[in-house]
């Protein structure tokens, strides 16, 4: 009975965390109807912020750690509405790219990079110079190319039709997955790195149950993060536009809805929540590296199904379910088809309510 | 694509120049012949995609998985068969090559039973859920290898030999080629066009789409097996990892890069991405950040795909 309590607090814990991504990925499409592959990598760079920036601060302590997760937060979010800026808004309505902010955007950057080189030489900051010179190249390709734009030079390279099927968006999604894996590799090196402890640890037992202070933080931030998500989803304004877009964008536009904020506000919405979700795993799974993301992306993609794409308390339904049944799955004889359970679980879903649990039917119409 | 006159004589030609290419294997550079080997394994892949991806409509994502059939299945007909047969000195050119042949029909055959099998209940689902089962499938495939030991367990399988030639491969690619030209293009194969264009249309007009369905599952999958047992016989060592979820995208990008539905632009859009990261070897840790780059950019140029021609015609999926 205890071993069962443990497994199940366990369960929870890892369920907590698939959640928070799950909720990603089901508000994303929501909006856009398309699985933004590329949102588990959003999670691996918040846990990679959460490494560089835990270095800074001293460890173990609450202030600290809450610090370093909102930090997480707003770089994921940020990262999230560039995403969507620059890989699936062309996609979606047509775009004209500009060859003098895109140039902008190159010599920003590269600007950036002597910028933080002449600031920090000799300083010797070590490791840490890495997420600098990522901050100032992207600070300074953001800058120039915003200030190019204002100019109003235009060399047009190529414009997009936009209307792109969802299959080109999915490639676009898998592409820029790609690119952040690869990029953090360059970044970050392939080896696994140890993550800090953000926080304060120990351990309580109940009985004989024992409680690691990371699995509460992990439960209590989720909780937190769905209320806060509840609020703006259903209190305000910003929310009931996102369920107008969700429920069809084109009747929102009409209603003066400006779709692209909404989309934009709901990639950063989502990324953030990714963002945090990076922290609380690495805080329970403490070796991370840029290929991190794939697996818990992946699981909370069918957590996201599981609940019924598109339904936020379906995602967070889901994530619980899948975290504890693979924990349960890893805790038996079958541990070693642990990462196959996720999948069976999806496929057994999709054949007998192809909805998900919370979800509702649609009938195909002609 | 039109038929072009007397298919047969083509694939004639394509097994020709596979003998001709063997005869005069020798006298070419090995590194070239690997990466021909490399490129006719993906065009297997790639073409067989195609029929399900870009013919019938289909978004599979689980072909890595039917290729790790082919490739275990194959390799384990040959690695249990070759020591019973030929004893320790390998036997001679003919009985190696008869035996590869079944070890290919074997992985192809098991690949195209497991097609059916995942197939039947999955194509009932559309579009992104189906591509999502069929991942689904892809992974429990790997994850089965994973914990088989008499084929390796997660080590995979070793001292596979070498049967792999670039006669093989050739004349595997050139049937292909024919098999999927000559199927779509036949009355029977205008069920998968339909399929695509309008699935309500063609039921209403009495089609059993859910069949032209299974169909080109279970013949892409066979061809993904056969794939796979080439891989497994020229790589010489197989493991579970190989085949996840990044090859079954690698094979879906070279279908959408070519231009769905278009085998002549999906066999160039294999050539091009088999050769982008060979060509970009010498900035080494760079070459893929530019190869996924590269992948977004051109998703954005050119979303009907690079060699698809036919503008607004055949781009919609």
């Amino acid at each position: 009975m205890s071993e069962f309590l443990q497994q199940l607090l366990n369960g929870l814990s890892l369920g907590a965390i698939y959640a928070l991504i799950a909720l990603g990925y089901t508000m994303v499409y929501g909006v856009l109807r398309f699985i933004n592959f590329a949102h588990s990598d959003v999670f691996m760079v918040g846990a990679f912020i959460g490494y560089y920036l835990g270095k800074l601060i001293p460890e173990g302590t609450i202030w600290g750690g809450v610090l370093v997760l909102v930090a997480a937060m707003v770089g994921c979010a940020l990262l999230g509405i560039r995403i969507e800026r620059s890989a699936y808004r062309p996609l979606r309505e047509p775009t004209k790219f500009n060859l003098v902010t895109i140039l902008g955007a190159v010599v920003g950057g590269v600007l950036g990079y002597f910028l933080c080189n002449a600031i920090f030489a000799g300083r010797g900051a070590g490791d840490f110079t890495i997420p600098l010179r990522i901050m100032f190249c992207w600070s300074g390709a953001e800058g120039l190319s915003w200030l190019l734009s204002r100019t109003g030079w235009k060399v047009i390279l190529w414009k997009t039709t936009g209307g792109a099927p969802t299959l080109n968006v999915l490639i676009t999604a898998i592409g820029v997955s790609l690119l952040l894996e690869y990029t953090g590799q360059v970044f970050f090196g392939a080896a696994p790195r140890n993550f800090p402890a953000l926080f304060p640890v120990h351990n309580f037992s109940l009985g004989t149950v024992i409680v690691s202070s990371n699995q509460l933080i992990v439960i209590v931030v989720s909780v937190i993060l769905m209320v806060v998500l509840q609020l703006i989803v259903y209190r305000t304004k910003i929310g009931t536009a996102m369920r107008a877009v969700s429920l069809n964008p084109k009747a929102a536009t009409l209603m003066g809805v400006n779709n692209d904020v909404v989309i934009s506000f709901t990639f950063g919405l989502g990324s953030a929540l990714a963002g945090a979700g990076g922290i609380l795993y690495a805080l329970n799974y403490p070796s991370i590296d840029p290929l991190m993301g794939v697996m818990p992306g992946l699981k909370a993609f069918v957590a996201a199904i599981l609940g019924g794409i598109g339904n936020i308390p379906g995602a967070a339904l889901g994530g619980l379910i899948l975290g504890t049944v693979e924990t349960f799955v890893a805790g038996s004889q079958f541990s070693t088809y642990k990462d196959a359970i996720a999948f069976a679980i999806l496929i057994i879903i999709l054949l007998f309510r192809p909805a998900g649990l919370l979800g509702k039917f649609t009938v195909e119409k002609v | 694509m039109k038929l072009p006159p007397k298919p047969h004589l083509f694939l004639l030609a394509g097994l020709l120049v596979a003998f001709g290419v063997q005869h005069y294997s020798d006298q070419i550079n090995p590194y070239y012949l690997d990466v021909l080997t490399g490129i006719g394994i993906n065009i297997i892949l790639a073409v067989s995609l195609n029929l399900v991806n870009g013919y019938t409509g289909q978004f599979s994502l689980g072909h890595a998985g039917f290729m790790s059939v082919g490739a275990y299945l194959s390799a384990a007909v040959t690695l249990y068969f070759a020591p019973r047969w030929f004893g320790g000195a390998g036997g001679t050119a003919w009985q190696q090559g008869g035996l590869f042949l079944m070890a290919l029909l074997a992985g192809g055959l098991s690949a195209a039973f497991a097609g059916l099998l995942v197939g039947v209940p999955s194509l009932r689902l559309k579009g992104d859920y189906l591509a999502l089962v069929t991942l689904g499938f892809g992974e429990i495939i790997r994850v089965i290898f994973q914990n088989v030991d008499s084929l390796g367990g997660a080590l995979g399988l070793n001292g596979i030999p070498p049967y792999t030639t670039i006669f093989w491969v050739l004349a595997f690619v050139a049937i292909t080629i024919f098999v999927v030209t000559c199927l779509v293009n036949s009355t029977y194969g205008r069920g998968f066009l339909a399929t695509r264009d309008d699935e309500i249309a063609s039921e209403a007009v009495g089609l059993n789409t859910t069949r032209y369905k299974i169909v080109a599952f279970v013949i892409g999958a066979f061809f993904a097996g056969i794939a796979g047992g080439l891989y497994g016989h020229f790589k010489l060592t197989i493991t579970p990892t190989g085949f996840d979820f990044t090859k079954s995208i690698e094979i879906v990008v070279m279908v959408i890069l070519g231009g769905m539905g278009n085998t002549i632009g999906v066999i160039l859009a294999a050539i091009l991405l088999t050769l982008l990261p060979e060509v970009l070897r010498p900035i080494a840790e760079y070459r893929m950040v530019l190869y996924s780059f590269l992948l977004i950019v051109l998703m954005l140029a050119r979303p009907q795909g690079l060699f698809n021609f036919k503008f607004g015609k055949s781009s919609k999926a």
